[in-house]
């Protein structure tokens, strides 16, 4: 599809080839962190299903992902960096280092978090929770571990931005970024690489791109080289299809 | 534009007989219970300044965080009251004996509530996701001015229809029907004509139907509500948050209408469209059923649309039963605004009449599954 007719959404079924191509990269580059796992949605009415559709339904977790001490170094590629500080930052102040609490080094706390697609958005939301060693949930609020213009917009934007939200698979609260910016963003950064723009949408890049900018609200971060990587072989494998 | 039904709506309340938990009583003897009105509409926590100065002299010190329950569940504050009711009392229950806790908020079960700013960021929030399956962004929302919004919010929390009309009209979200599902509808069944000429004047059309489903599902068979097994845990609660495409002729000729007649796409082609499970092959509306309804039908959403005066119960239910027989689950009741609307009744009708002023359609439906046969582990 062209990227310029493209609303910035996925279908139900491109999450779960994108998200595939998620968990297999992930696992590539960052072997030394938890996977990616895709859960099969449980059987919503506890039927037989032979209905296709429940074979694509389902989410992708990452679990006990422990982070400790503010958030990571960041590497990020240029086009995601300057479209992440273009949804997530004040202008005038991007992220100050110097600001950055030092959390106590013997506190660990553990994230998990889910990508769940919206039927509602059409794009993947971003569900987590956060607890400590013992098990103990963890008010975000009260946490110092988010990236420093995240924490400022908490505080701006308390009711739109972070909020607790029913998990749509296992209807407890957890913290959800909200949706509705999505489909917009994602359509900017697709348009605004030239090299994707020519190539027109390419499903399997989405997750990964997407993860890449979110990510970031929660300190969470993709490698450099797996998001070039994929890009340059989804493009070269492209080209050939077109040759 | 007809509002007979959408009056009704806003007007519709439940009687509350609210006790207050034993845990949290410390004067003896302990207080009676406040008997209250609450908009069919409007969310449990909203009632907190009308309940809690009838019970504030018994409670024990500390910090006061409201939350109710029924029959052990606590109650998520977040679904519309008239909905919860329309779930949680399959036979319905005058009053409707809540009980009320200041103390110990259940934040695994519950996502917290901080009074009524929670409540009216959960309702805008809910009002912008509608915003964009209709429409396909929530700009309209959020770039609502501040004292619009404040409007919109105070004529939700005072039941003020007009008020709300007023404010949410420039939202453009006249939600449905398609020129053609409408027009059909005046072929077809000649007592919509008043609505299918609502439909047709000027609103947006659209596709999309913002739609949350409530799925409860029983394992064992039984004659009447009253016998029915209490809801002890949302996780017999399945909820599908999902919108509804609205399809033309084409789509429904794949679901295999042997009629002509049923072009329309109706209330039964939405649960359709949201249970799949239920409705292969040998699951078909009972067309006969279809016929010579309308006026009936009509006349008794209105009547019902306000709640209390929901009598009836087992009547439109029989038919529902006959009309859904699939092998695998029986739709055992289908609920909205605290009425079994009949499955024929075309689904635009429903939309434009019974929705919530988020812009959410909730339908409560029962449904009886039998035990997994075993090719299905």
């Amino acid at each position: 599809m062209d990227v310029s007719s493209w609303d910035g959404t996925l279908s139900p079924h491109e999450f779960s080839i994108a998200a595939r191509t998620l968990a297999h990269e992930w696992k590539r580059f960052n072997p030394a962190f938890p996977p990616w796992t895709w859960v099969p949605s449980q059987n919503r009415l506890g039927l037989a299903s032979h209905n296709v559709c429940y074979l694509v339904d389902g989410y992708l977790t990452l679990e006990k992902l422990c982070i400790h001490g503010g958030p990571s170094e960041i590497h990020m590629p240029s086009q995601e960096e300057k479209v992440y500080e273009e949804i997530y930052t004040e202008k005038e102040e991007l992220s100050d280092n110097a600001t950055l609490v030092e959390s106590n080094s013997c506190e660990l706390h553990f994230y998990d978090f889910h990508i769940v697609y919206s039927a509602a958005y059409r794009v993947p939301v971003l569900y987590f929770r956060v607890y400590s060693i013992d098990g103990q949930p963890l008010v975000l609020d009260e946490l110092k571990d988010l990236p420093a213009c995240s924490e400022k917009l908490l505080l701006e934007s308390k009711w739109t931005f972070i909020t607790q939200e029913e998990h749509p698979h296992l209807n407890r609260p957890w913290y959800m970024l909200h949706p509705c910016g999505t489909s917009e963003w994602m359509k900017l950064l697709f348009s605004s690489d030239a090299s994707l723009a020519k190539k027109g949408v390419v499903v399997e890049l989405y997750l990964v791109s997407w993860l890449s900018v979110v990510g970031q609200v929660v300190g969470l971060t993709i490698p450099f080289e797996l998001l070039n990587c994929l890009k340059s072989s989804l493009l070269s494998c492209c080209k050939q299809d077109a040759g | 534009m007809n509002m007979e039904a959408l009056k009704y709506v806003w007007e519709g309340s439940i009687p509350l007989q609210i006790h207050i938990h034993e845990s949290e009583v410390t004067t003896v003897p302990a207080p009676p219970p406040a008997l209250i009105l609450a908009p069919r509409i409007g969310y449990l926590p909203l009632l907190a300044s009308r309940i809690k100065p009838y019970f504030s002299g018994t409670l024990p010190p500390g910090v006061d965080t409201i939350w109710f329950e029924y029959n052990g569940l606590p109650l998520k504050w977040y679904i519309p009251t008239g909905v919860l009711f329309d779930l949680l009392c399959a036979q319905p229950e005058r009053p409707w004996n809540l009980t009320v806790h200041f103390r110990g908020y259940p934040g695994n079960i519950l996502i917290p509530c901080e009074g009524e700013d929670s409540v009216k960021w959960s309702f805008i929030n809910s009002l912008k996701e509608a915003s964009y399956i209709i429409s396909g962004n929530c700009k309209n929302v959020m770039n609502m001015s501040q004292p619009d919004q404040e409007e919109l919010w105070r004529s939700v929390l005072n039941g003020n229809l007009d008020g709300y009309l007023r404010v949410s009209s420039k939202l453009k979200l006249g939600i449905i029907g398609d020129q053609h599902i409408a027009a059909s509808h005046l072929n077809s069944l000649k007592s919509w004509q008043s609505i299918g000429e609502t439909d047709t004047t000027g609103q947006v059309k659209t596709g999309r139907v913002p739609v949350r489903l409530y799925v409860w599902c029983v394992g064992e068979d039984f004659d009447d509500f009253e016998d029915a097994p209490h809801i002890d845990a949302w996780e017999k609660i399945s909820y599908i948050n999902q919108p509804v495409e609205i399809q033309g002729e084409g789509t429904l000729s794949y679901l295999e209408h042997p009629s002509s007649r049923s072009k329309c796409f109706t209330l039964g082609d939405a649960l359709k469209f949201l249970l799949p499970e239920y409705f292969r092959e040998n699951s078909l509306i009972d067309e006969e059923s279809s016929e010579a309804k309308g006026e009936n039908e009509q006349k008794g959403s209105s009547e019902d649309a306000g709640g209390n005066v929901r009598d009836k119960d087992g009547e439109g239910l029989c038919e529902n039963e006959n009309s859904f027989q699939s092998v695998e689950a029986e739709i055992k009741l289908v609920r909205i605004q605290g009425i079994e609307p009949k499955l024929e009744i075309p689904f635009s009708w429903v939309v434009s009449n019974l929705i919530n002023p988020e812009h959410f359609l909730h339908i409560c439906v029962c449904v009886k599954v039998p035990q997994l046969t075993p090719y299905a582990m």
